[in-house]
């Protein structure tokens, strides 16, 4: 149980400094653990969002210490961070960022190439099986901009999983979609949680889609009300 | 393989605006084709004018000058010697102008290292006779061979032949100018009258055309044996020295060193025809700043549609940084972009720029003062093209800096959470 904890922050402060000093995160500790599905809730504006972003190491303006797979993140510069991220993270956005210049296929295997673990063509088996498991594997040669909504979110979502990441994070990766879609992405999360043991942080404000999660860490006013 | 990928989203994101990148392309292709050309035809044109006074002219001219002596009785004064004098009396005397020693002179300028050749000559002021009329005329007596190994007088000769000059006793080759005020043909004997009175025919065995119309109107060629019997003078009598070196740009420094060592007058290329670098040079500073200019404005189109680019592609570059790619690495494939913009552009330039270039080659040019050449010169020196190219790079690479700093400074959460 020694890697057992995958992200912890310690007494994490954010402030906007412009016009006035307005405090963003108030004292944050919080840790996750290999395997969790956590959901972040809150009311808009309560900082859930700004605590992702630190956390997944693209926000460095923050007091605190903030530790991946036990490694300080505090003081590293750009390059190791991007590092990380590409390593350890994968995230999943409301909007799904898809690049329009490539294929699905490619799109998912982007972070994998850049990371240069393994070959291309391992890869691209790799990035095919994670499009199988999501059900668009006859998609997988196809313009980005050629899907519906919901399936350019699945894409989004292989493309999270390429690296097989400590973590997957998620800034109300449901919000742009329909019910029905919203089940089905659901339903993934799920699967990754049980079935692989992925450990998922998504940020929602959606009640339902957050009581179905193993964990809510409820947010008001910049600090955890509840975890 | 990181920077194959970075090779692969710059060409992605290259193709995906493929008119802007044309576009930018374009103007880069049309700057190098004009810098290309410009500079072929400049120097083309340098070249021509240079070979038309510089061929023809010796790097070192030892000659006799006549002149006041220097040594003036004033300077005899122990009361004056501390004083710079002017007043002066001994006029010059003695016919000086010869070379004396010159066999000795050839002998030591032979074993020097950095003399290409030497070719001796003297020159002998005549009248042509024409009818009831005599013309003034020049006489230069040559050694042929020298003279056309060293200076290229066989490309000068435009009708006849130059070896006639050695092989036919008593012959004469006649600037243009000069035969047609005489009317005289080739195999016509003329007449001309020396210095001294007296009347010497010699045979036309050519015509030469200098270039330069007034030369041709007064000069003639001979042998140097030929011109000396025209004098009445020994066969060692030589007016002037010619030395070709082997560097140019020694001459200054070698003509001063031979006035001292053999106590003649010596003259560089350098002073003698100081105004013909002075406009190649100009010339060639005008096409590289106008070349420059064209290609600076290229650079500002590539500014522009790169930072457009950028605009544009806010999303692309916030989720590359998002899922592990670093500000260095899209600062790397947005220089990629502007980069292979100049890569491409600028060798389809040099391309368009050496067919533009073969084609004014072509372009008739012909004048009566340049017998040597018939289409527009250019010169391909490769030199150009090598500048081009890195100027093409080294301009994209300026134009892309500024907009890929901007790229890679983008905060991805800035972007993220806009939306």
């Amino acid at each position: 149980m020694q890697h057992s904890t995958i992200i912890e922050a310690k007494a994490i402060n954010k402030s906007f400094h412009d016009p006035i000093t307005i405090p963003i995160l108030k004292d944050i500790n919080l840790s996750v653990n290999k395997g969790e599905f956590t959901s972040i809730v809150g009311k808009s504006g309560c900082g859930k969002s700004t605590l992702l972003y630190i956390l997944s190491t693209m926000d460095t303006d923050y007091e605190g210490e903030l530790l991946i797979d036990g490694i300080s993140m505090k003081g590293k510069k750009e390059q190791d961070l991007a590092r990380v991220r590409n390593e350890k993270i994968g995230f999943v956005f409301q909007f799904h960022y898809l690049l329009n210049e490539f294929t699905v296929l490619q799109n998912v295997m982007l972070p994998g190439l850049k990371l240069n673990k393994y070959s291309e063509q391992e890869l691209e088996h790799r990035a095919m099986e994670h499009l199988r498991k999501l059900g668009i594997e006859n998609q997988a040669l196809k313009s980005a901009t050629q899907l519906s909504g919901g399936e350019k979110q699945r894409v989004a979502i292989a493309r999270a999983l390429i690296n097989d990441p400590l973590i997957i994070m998620g800034d109300e990766p449901t919000g742009n979609l329909d019910k029905k879609n919203t089940e089905v992405v659901f339903e993934i999360f799920q699967q990754l949680a049980t079935e692989y043991h992925q450990a998922l942080l998504i940020v929602t404000h959606d009640p339902s889609f957050a009581s179905r999660t193993n964990r809510i860490i409820e947010m008001e006013d910049g600090r955890i009300i509840k975890s | 393989m990181n920077t194959k990928l970075i090779f692969r989203i710059a060409k992605s994101l290259l193709l995906a605006r493929w008119r802007q990148t044309l576009v930018a392309a374009v103007g880069v292709t049309f700057s190098i084709t004009m810098f290309i050309t410009l500079l072929g035809f400049m120097n083309g044109l340098n070249d021509l004018l240079d070979s038309l006074i510089l061929n023809r002219t010796p790097h070192v001219r030892l000659f006799n000058e006549i002149k006041a002596t220097k040594h003036q009785p004033i300077d005899l004064s122990g009361r004056f010697k501390a004083y710079h004098n002017f007043i002066k009396s001994i006029k010059p005397s003695g016919n000086s102008t010869e070379i004396r020693n010159n066999g000795l002179i050839m002998q030591a300028l032979q074993k020097d290292d950095r003399v290409l050749g030497i070719s001796p000559k003297m020159t002998a002021q005549v009248f042509y006779n024409v009818g009831e009329i005599d013309i003034t005329g020049v006489v230069n007596g040559i050694d042929v061979e020298a003279e056309s190994k060293l200076f290229f007088f066989q490309d000068y000769v435009t009708e006849g032949s130059y070896l006639d000059l050695k092989n036919v006793p008593n012959s004469i080759i006649l600037g243009k100018g000069a035969a047609e005020k005489m009317l005289a043909k080739i195999g016509d004997v003329i007449q001309i009258t020396t210095p001294k009175g007296e009347r010497f025919p010699l045979k036309v065995v050519g015509f030469f055309q200098s270039g330069i119309i007034e030369i041709d109107k007064v000069q003639s060629y001979a042998s140097i044996k030929t011109a000396q019997k025209l004098l009445g003078v020994t066969n060692s009598y030589v007016t002037d020295i010619q030395v070709k070196l082997k560097d140019m740009t020694l001459a200054p420094t070698l003509s001063k060193e031979y006035a001292h060592i053999f106590n003649s007058d010596a003259e560089d290329i350098q002073t003698a025809n100081s105004q013909f670098e002075t406009g190649s040079s100009i010339r060639t500073l005008i096409s590289y700043a106008v070349g420059i200019t064209l290609l600076i404005v290229a650079g500002f189109g590539i500014y522009n549609i790169l930072n457009m680019m950028i605009y544009e592609k806010m999303d692309t570059i916030a989720i590359l940084k998002a899922t592990g790619f670093s500000g260095k690495d899209v600062n790397r494939i947005f220089i990629t972009i502007a980069l292979s913009i100049g890569f491409f552009g600028g060798i389809t330039g040099l391309l368009c720029g050496f067919l533009l270039s073969s084609v004014i080659d072509q372009i008739p040019f012909n004048t009566a003062a340049l017998p040597t050449v018939s289409t527009y010169p250019i010169n391909y020196n490769l030199k150009f093209y090598f500048i081009g190219i890195s100027f093409s790079l080294i301009t994209t690479y300026f134009a892309g800096l500024f907009p890929a700093r901007k790229a890679s400074k983008i905060d991805p959460v800035d972007i993220i959470r806009g939306k």
